[in-house]
């Protein structure tokens, strides 16, 4: 718990700030403090956000590469076979949804998927205990739970839109400049064809444009409401023992059910990161 | 909570750790799975043809085992059969051997029994001149009675 004198506000706004690092009007780079936090422009970054997010990475990343490396044909042990259990599972959701001829696809998923679930993982640790740790060493703001800064769900499903941008180019090159224009409303007559193109391409445009969005959205605020409700089941311990005793069962409770949640938003979000690579692999 | 360079942060070490992933850690171990697959099917194809070949192999014994109790079953057979020959020829030829004993013997006894007559007569002849002599107080002429004494002799 922080300080005493903190009231509910101070208390979520504090939780839900990230420790930020960047440029202020006049010039300077630094951290920001509850003061000027809101000076700062686009040339700052999360570095809490940042540091949890590639940590994780490198997390998974050195645990499956130390098991790759050693991964033979024999009987698999320990945690090699939990690690090929994950992969053959994404193997097969990817086999599944994507027939394309491209290779990046299944290792994309298989990061996106073992990425996002650690990054929403932190969701279940008690939200004072890391921020209250690390104030101990001075540091002011701390969010741990990477899949709740926006930044980071968009930076991963823009990222992903440009491979299906890129990929859309790749296999159907011209095909796909059809594709956004001369669909939905198709016509045998070139004239009426070229005249109602604008407004095909209009449509076209936010339903691809649309796709990132609700990709990055949908994970950003599952794991954002997820982590507000920890914040304010955690605001009922200061209300005595009763209501301390409460917030216990609440927090037990919402924890079980957001194992489900932390799991199911990893996987929407890989299904559907496949299912879009397919899209930009396929001609319609 | 407002947009910032972590999203360009964020997009960069997306790309990296992708990349990592499928340089470092999926290629593997797909490879190790797939390998492992093939190894798998190679092992139930091998027990599947060993199975095959025990079956072949049980089916080839049984046969041969078959013929050898036909071919020990034919040879005792014969064995038997020429046991019975060798036992027919052997009576055959001990009752010939006896038959040809007993006609040699016969034919000893009979020549043994003439000579013995022969002899009996001889000498009951020499008896019958000695006691003719005797009575007759005087020699017989062999040659004068001599048709008296042959008769004498063959009646005896």
């Amino acid at each position: 718990m922080a300080s005493g004198e903190q009231t509910s506000t101070e208390y979520i706004n504090h939780h839900l700030t990230n420790l930020t690092f960047g440029r202020f009007p006049d010039g300077s780079w630094g951290f920001a403090t509850s003061k000027n936090i809101e000076e700062l422009g686009f040339m700052a970054i999360h570095v809490d956000s940042m540091i949890w997010s590639m940590g994780l990475a490198a997390l998974f990343l050195f645990l499956f590469h130390r098991v790759a490396v050693k991964a033979t044909t024999d009987v698999p042990t320990g945690f090699q076979n939990f690690v090929e259990m994950i992969v053959e599972f994404i193997d097969g959701q990817v086999k599944e949804t994507f027939h394309g001829q491209t290779k990046m696809v299944a290792p994309l998923a298989l990061t996106i998927f073992c990425w996002v679930f650690l990054m929403n993982l932190m969701d279940l640790v008690p939200v004072d205990l890391v921020p209250w740790l690390i104030s101990l060493l001075g540091v002011g703001y701390h969010k741990i739970v990477p899949t709740t800064d926006p930044n980071v769900t968009m930076g991963m499903a823009f990222s992903v839109f440009a491979l299906m941008i890129f990929y859309s180019f790749k296999v159907k090159g011209v095909g796909f400049i059809k594709e956004l224009t001369l669909q939905p409303f198709t016509f045998k007559n070139p004239f009426v064809q070229v005249l109602i193109i604008p407004f095909n391409f209009l449509l076209e445009i936010v339903s691809l444009i649309a796709k990132p969005f609700s990709l990055g959205l949908r994970l950003f605020g599952n794991m954002y409401a997820g982590e507000m409700i920890f914040i304010l089941i955690s605001l009922l311990y200061t209300g005595g023992l009763i209501l301390g005793l409460m917030g216990g069962v609440l927090q037990f409770g919402w924890a079980v059910f957001h194992i489900l949640v932390v799991t199911l938003q990893a996987f929407i979000f890989m299904v559907l990161t496949c299912v879009y690579m397919s899209m930009a692999h396929e001609d319609h | 909570m407002s947009i910032n360079l972590t999203l360009i942060g964020q997009m960069l070490s997306f790309a990296v750790f992708v990349w990592f992933c499928h340089k470092f850690v999926w290629s593997a171990l797909i490879t190790a799975l797939e390998e492992r697959k093939a190894k798998i099917a190679e092992g139930l194809n091998a027990a599947d043809r060993a199975e095959k070949d025990l079956e072949l192999a049980q089916e080839e014994a049984t046969k041969k085992l078959k013929e050898a109790k036909a071919q020990a079953a034919d040879i005792i057979e014969s064995a038997n059969k020429r046991a019975v020959q060798i036992i027919e020829e052997a009576k055959e030829e001990a009752a010939q051997e006896g038959e040809r004993k007993l006609a040699a013997a016969m034919a000893e006894i009979e020549q043994e029994a003439n000579s013995a007559k022969e002899e009996l007569r001889a000498k009951v002849a020499g008896l019958a001149i000695a006691g003719a002599e005797k009575i007759l107080q005087q020699s017989v002429d062999i040659k004068a009675h001599e048709k008296l004494l042959d008769q004498l002799a063959s009646e005896l």
